[in-house]
């Protein structure tokens, strides 16, 4: 029964994908820019939404990664190299990076000395809370995630030619200390680049509402990276819808474990009901908010709920791929609620409105120009893991 | 077990997970439609190959799923709005965001339990416990390491010697005919059924019990629930006089209680308590009441001193005298709750406010022997004004 065709052979991506990667992130850049010279300060809470679309994509792949080689599953090897690729924008994201270093002051309420000299509660935070320290976290997490995303992915592509097996056994430790680690440094970022804006503000959950996201969003580009290439014959030509289930399925299980999340966020700081932690609720409650936090539950849990239900939708490509865009969307719009309703900016308008979108669309040119030129320098299907024959019997 | 000549089926052992598939995807391909394959575990690609529809399974658990939403709603909204509405916190009676985890945990309860018993009743047709393929050969090689495939006499395609030439060209082993089993009515009350019912009964129930009951009354910090205190009339390292018992502080008032400031004094207050009570039926009904049980002994029915007990104690005086009459409620108040010469207390016997009842009832009858007859005359018409 089991064939041991292996035979890969390697295509390369037509250059559109490239020149439609460079498109978007000429055009959102552009917009960006624009946005600048609009309201400089909006612009830059767009600049930190379109980095963290970036980072928990890429930070999603990873973890993707890293839970196949710690949980030693089959069905994900043959589409191993996808998440690879994707996360190919985690050593990028210091760069990106480097701008938010001079828009803290903009941003952070809490990187001003003489607001913090008044404020009592800051004062108490100022130990964790200052910029040097901020920046020490920072550059400590990107460092890190950066470290471990080379070497995994520098032994699994040695792996295509040596076909050693010692180099599984590598990443599965490599994998097994880096879950812990990146339980921690994402949670960190969470707090540092988002709950802080809000400084005053605190939840516990608030790293594991973000953690949840993050996978979801890795999950998304996946799943639509995956399906597009597999339906146009990139991947190897034994796999077969079965492996898109597992990846439907664990789609629907974190569209749910969002929900779970966001909603005990909810729930316990609305039973309480205490003065410091309800306003952070109440500001994104009020005005169109309302609106935007409604349309959250419906586009970021009751949607894809229905649409990833039935047991059929989770290997049907159509479906998927509709899904995997549609949670995409819904991420953005998940990370926009978090983000804007920090800026208490005056000027409103349809042209401001739009330029905020600049940012995330250049995060998505970044993210499919590293795809390109990582999928054009290796293969999309790692021949050498010695998990590779068993992946691709997956069958349900 | 009791097997008549007809034919259920004809059975087939293969060795190995791939021989079955394989065996499956051929018998499917022939066009069996009553057919079945028995593995020792769940074999992956199977669905696949005997060309099996998605099981209906799936909607019990959406129908239950959902009914058991709508029920812990409506459970929550009856209970909580409707027939004991309570403030908690302040919040609206239906607040959605504290019913949802219970909605979650009765949609999962529900959806859980009729999937088993749909599973248990409509697809393995409990209590019939009397399948052709139980207590053969066969069944106990598939639940151990061997494969089986089982093509039913009820298809039409059914022709013995064809099934056995196809097992034999696909290589199974140990090829043998299943017949029927005689069902009776009794089936359900077969001796061993009962008992395996009744054991996994007691078993599960016992453990449920044990694990309520037992278990979770283990306490693993009892720090608070035995902790160190005083008991009534034990002695005291701690207090310097001893005792454990310890004085109200000075100046204390017991909850409810409003203590009587002239209580030691013998003579009248200067300036004595206003009655507390309003006026009404209800009190001077039970101002007559006390008066006639405690009062009328000595100073007799109507407040004269005329008494039964006259001639037997000195004398009591009439409560008529002007001087009562110009005293204040507060100094019969006084006399009642502290005596007086030889009355004793009646404090003990009567309650402040039946105390009180009991001034204004003198005060009634005190009215009642001295009104003028302009006041007899206001009376009349006030009470006979219905016509009489």
């Amino acid at each position: 029964m089991a064939t041991k065709d292996l035979t890969y052979v390697k295509k390369e991506l037509p250059g559109k994908i490239l020149n439609i990667g460079i498109a978007l992130l000429a055009i959102g850049l552009i917009v960006g820019a624009f946005g600048l010279l609009l309201d400089p300060t909006r612009a830059k809470f767009s600049y930190l939404l379109g980095f963290f679309y970036l980072l928990t994509i890429g930070m999603g792949a990873l973890f993707l990664i890293s839970l196949e080689y710690v949980v030693n599953a089959d069905w994900s090897t043959p589409i191993r190299r996808i998440p690879e690729f994707i996360s190919a924008s985690v050593p990028l994201f210091i760069v990106v990076a480097i701008p938010l270093f001079f828009f803290i002051h903009d941003l952070y309420h809490w990187s001003h000395t003489d607001a913090v000299a008044t404020d009592a509660l800051l004062k108490i935070k100022e130990p964790y809370l200052n910029i040097t320290f901020f920046v020490i976290r920072v550059v400590a997490t990107f460092v890190i995630w950066s470290l471990y995303y080379f070497f995994i992915v520098r032994n699994s592509r040695k792996q295509d030619e040596t076909k050693d097996q010692k180099l599984t056994k590598k990443n599965i430790i490599a994998s097994a200390i880096f879950i812990p680690v990146f339980a921690i440094t994402i949670t960190f970022s969470a707090i540092d680049w988002m709950m802080s804006l809000e400084p005053h503000w605190f939840s516990t959950i608030y790293g594991v509402y973000v953690f949840s996201g993050t996978m979801l969003a890795g999950l998304a580009a996946t799943t639509l990276a995956v399906v597009l290439l597999k339906e146009n014959g990139y991947l190897h030509p034994r796999m077969t819808n079965d492996h898109l289930s597992s990846l439907g399925g664990l789609l629907f299980g974190f569209v749910n474990f969002w929900a779970y999340i966001a909603f005990s966020q909810f729930l316990l700081i609305w039973y309480a009901n205490l003065p410091e932690e309800t306003f952070w609720f109440i500001d994104r409650w009020e005005g169109m908010w309302g609106a935007i936090t409604l349309t959250l539950i419906v586009v970021h849990f009751l949607v894809p709920y229905a649409l990833l239900l039935p047991a059929p939708a989770k290997k049907d490509p159509k479906r998927l791929k509709f899904a995997a865009v549609w949670l995409l969307v819904a991420h953005l719009l998940d990370l926009y609620w978090l983000i804007m309703p920090q800026y208490h900016g005056e000027k409103s308008g349809l042209h401001y409105i739009l330029t905020e979108f600049g940012f995330p669309i250049a995060a998505i040119g970044v993210l499919i120009i590293v795809f390109y030129f990582n999928f054009k320098k290796h293969n999309a299907v790692p021949v050498g893991d010695p998990k590779l024959d068993r992946g691709l019997n997956f069958k349900l | 077990m009791e097997r008549n000549t007809k034919l259920h089926g004809l059975v087939a052992l293969f060795d190995t997970p791939d021989q079955i598939i394989h065996a499956a995807e051929k018998v499917s391909h022939s066009g069996y439609k009553d057919f079945d394959v028995h593995t020792p575990y769940p074999v992956h690609g199977m669905d696949d190959a005997m060309k099996l529809k998605p099981s209906k399974l799936g909607y019990v658990t959406l129908v239950f799923g959902l009914s058991g939403a709508a029920f812990a709603l409506l459970l929550m909204w009856w209970t909580m709005v409707v027939d004991y509405p309570m403030n908690i916190g302040g919040k609206p009676f239906f607040s959605l965001p504290a019913f949802i985890p219970v909605t979650f945990e009765l949609t999962v309860l529900f959806a859980t339990l009729a999937t088993v018993i749909g599973m248990i009743t409509f697809f393995f047709r409990f209590p019939d416990n009397k399948h052709p393929l139980h207590d053969t050969p066969y069944m106990q090689a598939v639940s151990r390491d061997k494969y089986g495939v089982f093509i039913g006499a009820s298809d039409p395609k059914f022709d013995v010697k064809e099934v056995r030439a196809l097992f034999e060209s696909l290589g199974g082993k140990k090829i043998s005919e299943i017949m029927e089993i005689e069902k009776t009515w009794q089936d359900a009350f077969n001796p061993k059924f009962i008992g395996i019912l009744v054991t996994t009964a007691i078993l599960v129930s016992g453990g449920t019990y044990f694990a309520l009951n037992k278990l979770l009354y283990i306490t693993p910090f009892n720090w608070m629930e035995h902790q160190f205190r005083g008991v009534p009339q034990e002695k005291s390292d701690f207090f310097a006089d001893s005792r454990m018992m310890r004085e109200p502080v000075a100046g204390t008032v017991a909850r409810g209680h409003m203590p009587y400031e002239f209580k030691d004094s013998v003579a009248q207050p200067a300036d004595p308590v206003e009655n507390p009570l309003v006026n009404s039926p209800e009190i001077f009904k039970l101002g007559q009441k006390k008066y006639l049980t405690f009062c009328s002994p000595c100073h007799g029915d109507y407040g004269d001193g005329d008494s039964r007990l006259n001639q037997q104690f000195p004398n009591p005086p009439s409560l008529h005298t002007t001087k009562l009459r110009d005293w204040k409620d507060g100094n019969i108040y006084h006399v009642i709750t502290n005596g007086q010469n030889v009355m004793p207390s009646y404090s003990h016997q009567m309650t402040v406010k039946e105390r009180w009842a009991v001034v204004s009832y003198i005060r009634a009858l005190q009215k009642a022997k001295n009104a003028s007859e302009t006041e007899i005359e206001q009376f009349r018409k006030e009470n006979t004004s219905n016509g009489n």
